[in-house]
């Protein structure tokens, strides 16, 4: 009875703490629609022909105005690339090295180790080639926003014509899932705007899935190895609970 | 107490020297503790195990992490992809920051209903109020660490709450900032206290520990323990409950530590801080709510943040508030009644602290508001007056064995 009453409580005071604490960012509590992700759930694992798919999204549409600066080219190889591959990837950038001995800085193929190059030298750069506005990092997208896998597909899927009566500003787009509906960003995504190699027909949606489910994987990296673990912690200490809780009731069997 | 026979040799030669074996034999293992204890008696020690964690992994976090405004973001997010199991200790130290709150809170709130905090415990139930208050410091210095958009905002307001203070307020604001607004001072002066606090929190805890062991812990009856048939040794019979009640809470922390690890935090901390961009809420980890909550509620600065201190001040004087000479709720019908009222209402003003302050949620924050200090301030001190407690069972084995005998009443209790 009482053990009961004490995981309800528990149960209450967790649930007021999940509930209350993720406030919406997009306060103006649009409702987005949800997407079924090969990696949400307790069992989810990412889709490594989604994962390639998405990273050429990036290559080919997304990194001409954004960086991807927590990813280096050796973290590619968890989305299924072998070493041979990895090392071309890298190759294919001109990375910025130096000082050499003459303390000059000069440009070489990129290595594994490198980062991904990003493609302004600086914020301000960046904002003086897209109109004032900064393309944000994408590396931890997901997380940063509420919701972030099905907010990123609605953003990339939901460039509209504004609602008669609405003014867009001069260089703003209106996306019904952007708070306030005025995003910078142009549509960046359109029907066969990139060829994937794989024979995907390459629609604007399957793009914008395949995008973000790409950058769910740069966001948490682990997160495959965090679920793994995780069902082994789980059912590790179910067992050893369920043995202390036989050991309590033994050793307390004397008292009552 | 009988001093320990040790068999082995060379711990006698050390007792003998330095008596810690005999201090361990007498405070874990034979430590009288009553027999009647529930299982809401196993949030203290897991609230200690708790913070165990936290000083564990926070230890290994400041290896790998810098404090500086340029680095710390980007280290936070080092720890998380190259650090070996790195995502597993930030996870655990962040979600073990709110777990300490969840088992804090549900031991204090097992305190409140069976009258811990009375005579003779009084010094006690203040330590674990002083514990409360460093916790809260400790959190929020904690959570400035990673430096993301909600740290450095929430730095902002929360530190700014000191301005409102007559004469030195700005004074004081200047020192917690070491300059003229949140910046790199500020994040190092955090992080050396943030490094700092947990060991003074164990040092409070430690005196509530002896302060527990002078009269022992109190029990669901809240009537004294009267002789060897009222107690058990704390070994083996309350180390193996608490591991018990330990693989359940592991059970419940490891599920939100592997599968909804950021479910407790702000989708804005994962944007680096940037001083020109406000974010569209600013709200502080969910711990802090009520308190939030009140601040709100009031439409005055300064007698907000008094309201918000006081709410915490009022804990310092409950054992002066409540008169009643009955400790356990369990026989006092009222005081069980506005104690579920008392719970519903800091619930409500968490979920209150989370909303944006406008219309609805205003109104119910000041309604929560004035309820919280009319629970303590008007109806303990009155209810001891009005409440006609049920009549106490004669000792804690009594009902356990279930014998005859008739209870006594309350004055016999206190004569």
């Amino acid at each position: 009875m009482r053990a009961r009453g004490l995981i309800t409580a528990a149960a209450v005071i967790i649930a007021v703490g999940l509930t209350t604490s993720p406030v919406r960012a997009s306060g103006d509590g649009i409702e987005l629609p949800s997407q079924d992700w090969s990696f949400a759930g307790v069992f989810g694992t990412f889709d490594r022909g989604e994962l390639q798919r998405g990273f050429q999204v990036y290559k080919e549409v997304c990194s001409g105005c954004h960086s991807l600066n927590y990813i280096a080219f050796r973290n590619l190889a968890d989305l299924g690339f072998n070493e041979l591959e990895v090392k071309a990837i890298a190759a294919g950038y001109e990375v910025q090295d130096g000082p050499n001995k003459e303390g000059e800085m000069f440009n070489r193929p990129g290595l594994p180790a490198d980062r991904i190059p990003a493609p302004f030298p600086n914020d301000n750069a960046a904002r003086a080639s897209n109109g004032g506005a900064l393309p944000p990092d994408l590396s931890l997208m997901v997380d940063a926003r509420p919701d972030g896998a099905n907010y990123l597909y609605a953003l990339l899927t939901g460039y509209d014509d504004a609602p008669s009566g609405m003014t867009v500003a001069e260089g703003m787009n209106y996306n019904t899932y952007f708070p306030g509906h005025q995003v910078a960003m142009p549509p960046p995504l359109f029907d066969d705007g990139v060829e994937y190699a794989d024979g995907t027909k390459a629609t604007a949606a399957q793009q914008a899935r395949d995008i973000t489910a790409f950058l769910a994987w740069t966001t948490e990296p682990n997160m495959e190895a965090r679920k793994e673990m995780g069902v082994m912690a789980i059912l590790f200490l179910l067992i050893m609970t369920g043995l202390l809780y036989l050991s309590k009731r033994k050793i307390w069997a004397d008292v009552h | 107490m009988s001093d320990p026979n040790f068999s082995n040799s060379v711990v006698r030669w050390i007792d003998h020297r330095l008596p810690v074996f005999t201090f361990m034999h007498h405070e874990m293992h034979e430590y009288p503790t009553p027999k009647n204890l529930n299982y809401w008696w196993n949030f203290g020690s897991l609230a200690g195990i708790v913070l165990v964690i936290l000083i564990v992994t926070g230890i290994v976090l400041a290896m790998h992490y810098t404090p500086h405004v340029d680095y710390a973001f980007q280290s936070v997010e080092r720890i998380m992809r190259d650090v070996n199991y790195g995502w597993l200790i930030r996870y655990i130290h962040a979600n073990g920051a709110s777990f300490f709150f969840i088992v804090v809170y549900i031991h204090i709130f097992r305190g409140m209903y069976y009258g811990s905090y009375k005579a003779p415990r009084e010094l006690l139930w203040i330590l674990g109020v002083v514990i409360l208050l460093l916790m809260m410091a400790t959190a929020f210095m904690g959570y400035v660490l990673p430096w993301g958009q909600m740290s450095f905002w929430g730095a902002t307001v929360i530190t700014n709450l000191f301005s409102v203070i007559p004469i030195v307020g700005d004074w004081i604001v200047t020192l917690l900032w070491g300059g003229f607004s949140v910046d790199n001072p500020t994040l190092n002066r955090f992080f050396s206290l943030h490094f700092l606090l947990p060991f003074v929190i164990v040092g409070v805890v430690v005196l509530h520990i002896v302060a527990l062991h002078r009269f022992g812990s109190n029990n669901p009856l809240g009537i004294d323990v009267r002789g060897k048939q009222d107690s058990i040794p704390f070994h083996p019979y309350y180390t193996i409950k608490d591991m018990f009640g330990l693989g359940v809470f592991l059970t419940i922390f490891a599920a939100v530590v592997f599968f909804l690890p950021n479910a407790m935090g702000h989708a804005d901390n994962y944007i680096p801080a940037n001083p020109l961009v406000t974010p569209a809420h600013i709200v502080p980890e969910w711990y802090f709510l009520p308190f939030y909550a009140i601040l709100r509620a009031i439409p005055d600065k300064l007698m907000g943040v008094l309201a918000m201190f006081a709410a915490i001040g009022v804990l310092f004087i409950l054992p002066w508030l409540d008169r009643s000479p009955i400790r356990s709720g369990t026989f006092r019908p009222l005081f069980k009644i506005f104690f579920w009222l008392l719970l519903a209402d800091c619930v409500m003003l968490t979920y209150l602290g989370g909303k944006p302050p406008e219309g609805v949620y205003v109104i119910l924050s000041r309604l929560g508001t004035l309820y919280y200090f009319f629970h303590f301030l008007i109806l303990l001190p009155g209810l001891s007056i009005f409440e006609t407690p049920k009549p106490l069972p004669r000792s804690i084995s009594q009902p356990v064995l279930g014998s005859g005998a008739g209870p006594v009443t309350a004055e016999k209790e206190n004569s």
